[in-house]
């Protein structure tokens, strides 16, 4: 296992990927801090939801994908083969582009990471369940209807309450596909505001299509392109001025 | 071209009167059934024994016997019917042998039901000398259960929506922990309906329990004795119409008709409804 002596809380080394015959990334060398927020841009197609669902290894779902290189998240390389997949995904949490609650009541929506990491009392649970709701800032909007079921609630409560689920189980790392994607706009502000939020306690890595959105709310922003990752610096930089003519190209507009 | 809204209009009134005509059928069947036989149906019709010879007998160790060997039967085949549809729904491989096995499930749901009652009184009745007995005929009928609880439950299964288990597996959940505590919960009013469908056949086959549960019922009952000879309420139905030589043979028949038909609809009620509510509330939609 290789090991780097680095502050990085993740690190993309070299990174390929392939489904079946066609490669979807191409040398993606990326490390990100704890604490801060990195956004991924980029026009469809780029590669850079791809990417994301390499770091907590969700890409293992399709059988056709193929990694070179390495991710290593706390120094720790976790395409290595002694990996335990269930404890990083614990670790390193997604919440994802469509709301996606259990059909189950709110409850146990949040509850549900808990249980099955082995919390089994009932005040414990019910502590992690306001703590968690509380940080996802749903508590006031639910807490009369724990019981209810979550597929009642709105788009953007639905999308709270799966970060609040997320949270629930205690990672380190949030990544978010395009979470806002499916909202509308104040919903949207909602979210935004919850990522300000708990960037102090974790690490978030989020993609989106909306490069206001990246400007607004991350501290280092990369740019995608063709499964190549043209440039990655901190946000006002990049969006001011950028590095390399794509950039500057996508950010005004001229394609995607 | 004829006018597109006379059309329109033929085409609706066309399928209003496919919808009542389907209805108008099943009404007039369950009128018949019931008004033939209810009156035949007493206190003394439900529990008592049949008799041989004279009239006045009952149908109760068959009224037994079909629940019975309906539970037996689902005993054995859930947790196999289930088990198999998992496989093939979560965890088995696109390949040939995955292909093999989901196509000998389709060939067995397509096998007649006499079929497979041969093949319980050879295998089960003759080879393991079970004889005509509620246990063969439990196990002949999970054979004929087997394949519709497969089907059933792989199709469910895949009908939950994958972000189900994309959520589950991100939270760090094992697939087990997936399975049994978010997509067999999502999926349970399918398997509640496959199961019930399963348990109706069940409760009104004959053909397989002729050969082999057999014809006659114990001296006791209810008799729980699994290697008892245990005629069902169907079977009992063919049997008194075909051979008995009781006077009454009509209205037994009759009565026997209309208790299985009003079993079958209890059955499905007290099956589907708790399982509608269930979905309603985990829908969202009660308050």
């Amino acid at each position: 296992m290789t090991t780097i002596a680095t502050q990085d809380k993740i690190r993309v080394q070299n990174l390929n990927l392939f489904y079946g015959e066609n490669q979807a990334l191409y040398d993606i060398d990326l490390s990100m801090q704890a604490g801060s927020i990195t956004a991924f841009i980029g026009p469809s197609g780029c590669g850079k939801s791809t990417l994301l669902r390499t770091l907590n290894r969700m890409n293992d779902l399709i059988a056709s994908v193929k990694i070179t290189g390495e991710v290593l998240v706390d120094n720790q390389n976790i395409y290595a083969p002694d990996t335990d997949v269930v404890s990083l995904r614990k670790r390193v949490g997604m919440v994802f582009q469509r709301p996606n609650p259990f059909p189950m009541s709110i409850y146990d929506n949040i509850a549900y990471g808990p249980r099955i990491h082995g919390i089994k009392r009932k005040r414990d649970l019910d502590e992690i369940v306001e703590k968690s709701l509380k940080q996802a800032a749903l508590w006031e909007e639910v807490k009369d209807r724990l019981n209810k079921s979550a597929m009642g609630l709105s788009g953007g409560q639905q999308q709270r309450l799966c970060i609040a689920r997320l949270l629930a189980v205690d990672p380190d790392v949030l990544l978010m596909d395009e979470p806002t994607s499916a909202l509308d706009p104040i919903s949207t502000l909602k979210v935004e505001e919850l990522t300000q939020e708990l960037k102090s306690r974790y690490s978030i890595i989020i993609v989106t299509h909306n490069m206001q959105q990246a400007a607004r709310i991350s501290d280092t922003t990369a740019f995608f392109l063709n499964g190549v990752m043209v440039e990655h610096g901190e946000t006002d930089k990049l969006f001011t001025n950028p590095g390399d003519q794509r950039t500057e190209d996508y950010i005004t507009g001229r394609f995607g | 071209m004829l006018n597109a809204k006379l059309t329109n209009k033929l085409a609706t009134v066309m399928f209003w009167a496919i919808g009542f005509g389907i209805l108008s059928i099943l009404a007039w069947f369950l009128w018949h059934i019931l008004s033939a036989g209810l009156p035949h149906i007493s206190w003394n019709f439900l529990t008592r024994k049949p008799e041989e010879m004279i009239a006045g007998g009952g149908i109760g160790p068959q009224l037994f016997n079909s629940f019975y060997i309906l539970f037996l039967s689902l005993l054995f085949s859930i947790p196999f019917g289930i088990g198999a549809g998992i496989w093939l729904a979560e965890y088995a491989r696109k390949n040939w042998f995955t292909d093999l096995v989901r196509l000998a499930t389709e060939m067995l749901a397509s096998v007649p039901s006499i079929v497979f009652g041969l093949f319980g009184l050879l295998v089960f009745v003759t080879t393991l000398h079970l004889g005509y007995s509620i246990i063969g005929g439990a196990l002949t009928l999970s054979l004929l259960n087997l394949p519709v609880l497969v089907r059933v439950t792989e199709e469910t299964l895949r009908a939950v929506p994958d972000s189900y288990r994309e959520a589950s597996l991100a939270l760090g959940a094992t697939k087990w922990q997936t399975i049994r505590k978010v997509l067999l919960p999502s999926a349970l009013p399918g398997l509640v309906t496959g199961v019930t469908l399963v348990a109706g056949r069940a409760l009104g086959e004959s053909a397989i329990l002729i050969f082999t549960a057999g014809v006659s019922v114990s001296r006791f009952a209810p008799d729980l004795n699994l290697f008892a000879s245990g005629e069902t309420l169907s079977v009992h139905l063919w049997y008194v119409r075909s051979e008995g030589l009781v006077p009454d043979a009509t209205q037994i028949a009759e009565g026997t008709a209309a208790l299985l038909v009003l079993v079958v609809l209890i059955l499905n009620l007290l099956i589907a409804l708790p399982s509608r509510l269930y979905q309603r509330k985990m829908a969202g939609k009660s308050s």
